[in-house]
């Protein structure tokens, strides 16, 4: 697909690498030639200098041919006023970043009249990341598919932990469930296990299975991990805002520290069941003194990433069972690792991941399949959702004989109401839903993992 | 440094390379010749070659300016090395000195010779010196950008270290589309040249090695006395058009190709590239009506003189060590000038003399008003400072190889016009230079060490100096 990237950010710049990786013909507009740079040299894109505002900027950078506009420039009303444009000139499709909930309640109508295909707010987008690990304790990172139907769970492994020895084949009868190791990565290495597979201390583990599967698997291995009652939210950004409304919302106590006075009245005012106390939420005496030293969980959202590091440093230094730490810039990865920070949220690969995961749909009805697509893994493997229709070549054939590709595992298979973890018996029927994970960026049919 | 991944890429090229080897053996094949002395070289660029790309799997794939610079420098050297095979197998040129020189004078479209009577040669030694000069023209590696399946997304930094000018100008957004439409440009003009070259009555063989020569901006003629061999007057006028168009950036024929005559109008470059071939052939004509029947003649062999040098193809219909000094002085300030940016020309390139006259008329207004702010424009688009002081390096780099060049040259028993001519003109990837070096001499008299030292020279220009300068100081291989 043909596609156009205003504003080459930091979700730009990702986005711009990870699209033309999948083989679509990027172009990248921004106003700053300085921003432009790093995509000249390392990105298989071409870029353009100029105001995306400007009509003629637009024309020059091809909108008119193109499949599909995404505007993520620093400015909401930038974005949707190039998505308009864009649209106005002949672009197929738009995507906006909006982080204003303003500009798009109650006037969604009309955004849609002009065309606007998706609008993703990345802070939103981050806060519901974060529910959904709050609600599963242990696990890191929680993807869903099959309409919520079948989730797949982060879980590291820690070393005393009753999982370690097992072979892959025995784990489904020694649990007494239903669940599949489909990703791990272990070491440096990001693979695709099969039934040699030994889970060891330190593994992570991508676990696939249905919702009330994974909890009972959560319960099953670490009975003293709950459901997360007390949070501690450090920094009273947008996010902490509507992590606070989704947690209120899962009957969870919230607790916001903000430094900044004005800031804190307002979320005083906007979150009326939360705690909001001002303070430095990096000085330890001061969260004792307030009796926000424990808790369940503590996020650590304050604007600035090393004082998200050391917050959660101190944190999980002081027992707080689940420690979440936002990180804006992802070259800082070395040292999260180094640090044993665990559960890390970055915004804009969520926004990213959100938007290619709109493309990887808007793909499919141009000739491939995919129903949903989520990174896993730090986006080092990927889990694809499959719709199967007739043309498939491998129907009612056992997976036994139809063997995938190395790096490539059929994860499940969704037949009406049921949910299949395949064996070598089981086969692939049309209007099958079928979720792959592989480790290979760029699938798009289902018929490219076989042999 | 990645080096597996460069090793890898110097495979691909190696394979490229004997396929390419394939033509030359048809010809000579056609040509009743023996065809052992390619068929050795296929093979032993073959095997090489595919054994770099059996055993060496790279790990990383990641790939940056380093490997992009090492890469090209690594790769014009093997390939030079290797296409100067069939001269010394079949006897044709049998020393190596020789052989090397005249193989990196056709990659390097310089079109140098030391050859003493061209028209001995077999066919098939005379096709394949012409043909480096189209496949070096456009480049091996671009040529490999655009057959490779999957060219990563670092291979940005091998195309811009290969491919001439101030910038790399991408024509679409993926790399292997942009040297796809490269080479379909190239062929297609080509191909034309060919066709109106048959029009004319020449044969097939001297159409196809004068368009090679043409079309790389070469210089390589089969017969001694170059193009003046045919005195016809057709011929001249039609190499004259199409070494012009050679020397004219490809974006510009890619921007006529997507019908955007616009942006074709506003390129100031290929404006004062023809303003300056207009102009300086009328000035020539004027200075050497005395030695020919009248204007119009006289216009007739300066133009063409002029084309041949400023695109640096190094053709020639007349000999111009005959023309009064004021004229030579030109045409070796032409030699330097050199085409345009993106184009398979060599020099200087009239884009960095076109920006360093703008930076100098800015630069002279702020020193009378300091504090006056004024962007460079090109094209109609503003210039980025970091282009501008990157092109100060390159002149400074440039002038610095040129003297130790010049220097090296002038050890041998050349005088001041013919060391210092045969520098600029290998440096400047051009051809034929003054004194002994002019239109009607040739190389042969150097010592083997001064022909290496043009080699270097010519390889030096070609590359448009980094790569090879970066591969040879030990910055590149520091890992800080």
């Amino acid at each position: 697909m043909k596609i156009i990237i205003v504003g080459n950010g930091k979700t730009g710049y990702h986005l711009a690498g990870q699209l033309s990786m999948d083989n679509h013909d990027v172009t990248v507009v921004d106003k700053f030639p300085a921003q432009l740079r790093s995509s000249q040299n390392n990105q298989d894109v071409i870029t353009y200098t100029g105001d995306a505002r400007n009509a003629d900027v637009l024309r020059e950078a091809g909108v008119n041919t193109a499949d599909l506009l995404i505007a993520v420039t620093s400015s909401d009303e930038t974005n949707l006023l190039c998505c308009m444009i864009a649209r106005e000139l002949g672009a197929a499709h738009t995507i906006a970043r909006v982080r204003d909930p303003q500009l798009l309640s109650g006037l969604s109508e009309i955004w849609r009249s002009v065309g606007l295909s998706l609008s993703v707010n990345p802070e939103s987008a981050a806060a519901t990341e974060i529910a959904h690990q709050l609600v599963l304790p242990a696990a890191v990172k929680v993807d869903f598919f099959a309409k919520g139907r079948v989730e797949m769970v982060d879980y590291t492994v820690p070393a005393d932990s009753p999982l370690c020895g097992i072979r892959l084949p025995q784990l489904t009868q020694k649990l007494k469930m239903q669940i599949l190791v489909c990703a791990a990565v272990r070491g440096d290495e990001v693979l695709i296990p099969d039934g040699t597979f030994t889970i060891q201390g330190g593994d992570r583990l991508g676990i696939a299975g249905s919702p009330t599967q994974i909890a009972k698997f959560f319960r099953l291995i670490d009975p003293t991990r709950k459901k997360a009652k007390t949070v501690i939210i450090i920094g009273g950004s947008t996010i902490s805002y509507y992590l606070a409304r989704l947690l209120e919302d899962n009957d969870m106590r919230v607790c916001i520290v903000e430094k900044d006075k004005a800031r804190a009245e307002y979320l005083a005012d906007a979150l009326p069941h939360a705690d909001v106390t001002r303070g430095d939420g990096s000085d330890e005496e001061m969260l004792r003194e307030e009796g926000l030293d424990g808790g369940d969980a503590l996020v650590a959202l304050t604007n600035v990433d090393q004082e998200n590091i050391v917050i959660s440093m101190s944190a999980q230094a002081r027992g707080i069972p689940k420690v979440i730490t936002k990180i804006d810039h992802t070259q800082l990865s070395g040292i999260i690792f180094k640090a044993n920070i665990q559960n890390v949220i970055t915004p804009h690969l969520i926004t990213a991941a959100h938007v290619l995961r709109y493309v990887r749909a808007l793909e499919s009805s141009l000739g491939s399949n995919v129903e949903a697509l989520s990174a896993i893994m730090d986006g080092r493997a990927e889990a694809l959702e499959f719709k199967v229709n007739d043309a498939f070549p491998g129907l009612g054939v056992p997976l036994r004989i139809l063997k995938p590709r190395r790096g490539y595992l059929i994860a499940c298979i969704i037949r009406g109401r049921q949910t299949i973890f395949p064996r070598g018996e089981d086969s692939i029927q049309a209007g099958d839903s079928v979720i792959v994970v592989t480790t290979h960026v760029g699938l798009n049919n289902l018929s490219e993992i076989m042999e | 440094m990645n080096f597996s991944l460069i090793f890898r890429m110097v495979g691909w090229v190696l394979v490229a390379l004997a396929g390419l080897l394939l033509l030359p053996l048809i010809c000579a094949l056609c040509y009743g010749e023996s065809v052992l002395p390619y068929l050795y070289t296929i093979l032993l660029s073959g095997v090489l070659g595919g054994l770099a790309l059996l055993f060496i799997r790279p790990r990383k794939k990641a790939l940056y300016a380093r490997e992009g610079y090492l890469t090209v420098a690594l790769s014009w050297i093997i390939v030079s090395l290797i296409g100067c095979l069939p001269f010394l197998f079949s006897g044709a040129i049998p020393r190596f000195a020789d052989a090397f020189f005249e193989t990196v004078s056709g990659f390097t479209t310089t079109g140098s010779t030391i050859l003493t009577d061209i028209e001995s040669l077999p066919r098939g030694i005379l096709f394949w010196r012409s043909f480096t000069h189209w496949i070096g023209g456009m480049g091996v590696i671009v040529f490999i950008m655009a057959i490779l399946p999957s060219a990563g997304s670092g291979s940005v930094h091998i195309m811009k270290a290969e491919v001439p000018g101030t910038s790399f100008g991408k024509m679409a957004p993926k790399l292997k589309v942009t040297a796809k439409w490269l080479y379909y440009i190239y062929i297609a003009l080509t191909l034309i040249m060919v066709i109106f070259l048959l029009g004319g009555g020449m044969s097939l063989f001297d159409s196809l090695v004068h368009a090679f020569g043409t079309a790389g901006t070469g210089g390589f003629s089969v017969y001694n006395t170059s193009i003046g061999h045919y005195n016809n007057l057709y011929f001249e006028i039609v190499i004259t058009v199409f070494m012009l168009l050679f020397g004219i950036n490809f974006n510009v024929f890619f921007l006529l190709l997507i019908r955007d005559f616009k942006s074709v109008l506003k390129s100031d470059e290929m404006w004062t590239y023809l303003g300056i071939v207009a102009t300086v052939s009328l000035v020539i004509a004027f200075n050497i009506t005395s030695l020919y029947q009248n204007f119009a003649e006289a216009l007739r062999y300066s133009s063409f003189q002029v084309a041949s040098i400023i695109t640096t193809t190094g053709y020639s219909t007349a000999d111009f060590c005959n023309w009064p000094v004021f004229s030579q002085t030109i045409l070796v300030l032409l030699t330097f000038c050199g085409a345009c940016g993106g184009s398979t020309g060599g020099g200087i390139k009239v884009t960095r003399f076109l920006l360093m006259a703008k930076k100098l008329k800015r630069d002279l207004h702020q020193m009378i008003h300091p504090r006056s702010v004024k962007a460079i424009r090109l094209n109609g688009k503003q210039v980025e400072e970091s282009t501008i002081s990157d092109l100060t390096a390159y002149l400074v780099a440039y002038i610095f190889i040129a003297s130790i060049g010049f220097l090296l040259i002038s050890l041998d028993k050349g005088d001041f016009a013919t060391s210092f001519t045969a520098m600029a003109t290998c440096l400047n990837n051009v051809g034929p230079g003054l004194g002994a070096v002019g239109p009607t001499g040739n190389f042969s008299f150097f010592a083997d060490g001064t022909k290496y030292v043009l080699s270097a020279l010519m390889l030096f220009g070609r590359l448009e100096i980094f790569p090879l300068l970066l591969s040879l100081s030990p910055v590149l291989y520091r890992g800080r």
